[in-house]
């Protein structure tokens, strides 16, 4: 099949990295791709407040509760701009509710595993966003201009939530044995996920042909793991954490980490449902989406009420 | 279930400080315009990036059509005369 001439001028746009934007003509294909993209990040950061949301009350101190309720702030922010670049692509806030609660729309699977300890704040904010923000800056230059710009912003604020976290296990590992003990538990039990949220191996994504030829995606799942290994290795050393991962060595050739074989059987048994917390973090979502309805109507009854007194 | 409604889109400018352009920064939902101010403000300036919000609905915004871009702009294409390169000073003519 030959390219019509307006996925040609397209195409020649991204080609010569220039920004799509909402009003310009786009292969329909490229629009779907990136609100199922945009969606499913937007509802990542959403969701991603309930396991953080989980030791609000709970904070070691008034400083850390101030911190953890000012990044948590953040990450719904997040969810904002990415559900208005989304919307501009002609899929309204409902629809993209409605997919989350229906199951048609994913999440970062990341946010299916519990936070058990105070060290699984710092080893979220360390590890998680840490991972997320090695995506990110890559997506400050993909090819559509509202995802770009909610990147751009996005980033901008998440070097805090990595800092915070980074600081949390750099306290603990100054701490008691006891304290050390549960932030290398955190370790532990973040790290795989952590890498897992770059996405399969090249080699098994086969659907990423067209997200390269459209600059959506800039970088491959496996470069962006390797460069998020290759700087958080160094900083776990820095402050005697393990990695847990016994394969895991130096190879000088390519300069960077080598590791061990990633647990893909645990990765689709959580995305497809039955990690330890899809049903709940579900439902929690679902339960005060319809709680806030009234808030909703209110609104609308109020927004008609002063256009009809106008 | 009850008739979900996400309230009305607004676009949403900001000037980063007192002499500044106002810039389009994103848009958010509101049902009015002084909720549409603090969800903007609440959105966009929790780093002190703003000094003045300016919030818009967005079915008020007219925006130009890119397929008409380059007829629409043509007229500025061929009036080099606009640009102060454009004329030839003479030779040793200072702060002009
Ligand atoms: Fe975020
Ligand atoms: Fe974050």
């Amino acid at each position: 099949m030959f390219p019509t001439a307006t996925e040609t001028s397209f195409q020649e746009k991204v080609d010569q990295d220039l920004n799509i934007e909402p009003k310009d003509h786009m292969p329909e294909n490229y629009r779907l791709h990136l609100i199922r993209q945009i969606s499913q990040h937007a509802h990542s950061e959403v969701i991603g407040m309930q396991p953080e949301g989980n030791w609000i009350t709970r904070a070691p101190s008034l400083r850390a509760k101030q911190i953890l309720l000012a990044k948590i702030q953040d990450e719904g922010g997040h969810g904002l701009y990415l559900y208005s670049a989304a919307e501009t692509l002609g899929i309204s806030r409902e629809e993209m509710i409605e997919q989350l609660h229906s199951g048609k729309a994913k999440y970062s699977n990341i946010f299916n595993y519990p936070s058990l300890t105070w060290a699984d704040i710092g080893a979220i904010g360390w590890l998680v966003d840490g991972a997320a923000i090695v995506n990110q800056v890559s997506l400050q230059r993909t090819s559509y201009g509202p995802y770009a710009r909610a990147m751009v912003r996005i980033c901008k604020e998440e070097s805090f939530h990595q800092r915070q976290g980074y600081e949390i296990m750099a306290k603990m590992m100054k701490g008691i044995p006891a304290q050390r003990e549960m932030a290398q538990d955190a370790m532990n039990r973040w790290w795989w996920p952590a890498l897992m949220m770059f996405g399969p191996h090249d080699s098994d994504s086969p659907h990423s042909g067209n997200a390269f030829k459209w600059k959506i995606k800039r970088k491959s799942n496996d470069e962006l793991r390797q460069r998020f290994i290759d700087k958080t290795v160094p900083q776990a050393e820095l402050i005697g954490l393990a990695i847990p991962d016994k394969d895991l060595k130096w190879n000088e050739a390519k300069q960077g980490y080598d590791h061990g074989e990633i647990n893909w059987a645990e990765f689709k048994q959580v995305i497809s449902g039955n990690g330890p917390c899809n049903k709940q973090r579900m439902a929690h979502h679902v339960k005060y989406h319809e709680e806030g309805a009234w808030v909703r109507e209110a609104g609308a009854a109020y927004s008609k009420q002063i256009q009809e007194n106008k | 279930m009850a008739n979900d409604t996400q309230l009305d889109l607004w676009e949403v400018f900001i000037q980063s400080r007192a002499g500044n352009h106002h810039i389009h920064a994103g848009s958010v939902h509101a049902s009015d315009r002084q909720m549409a101010l603090q969800n903007a403000r609440d959105i966009y300036t929790r780093r002190n990036e703003g000094s003045s919000i300016w919030v818009v609905p967005a079915k008020y915004v007219t925006a130009s059509n890119p397929d008409d871009a380059d007829m629409f702009f043509d007229p500025a294409n061929d009036k080099i005369y606009r640009h102060p390169t454009f004329y030839v000073m003479p030779e040793g003519a200072k702060q002009i």
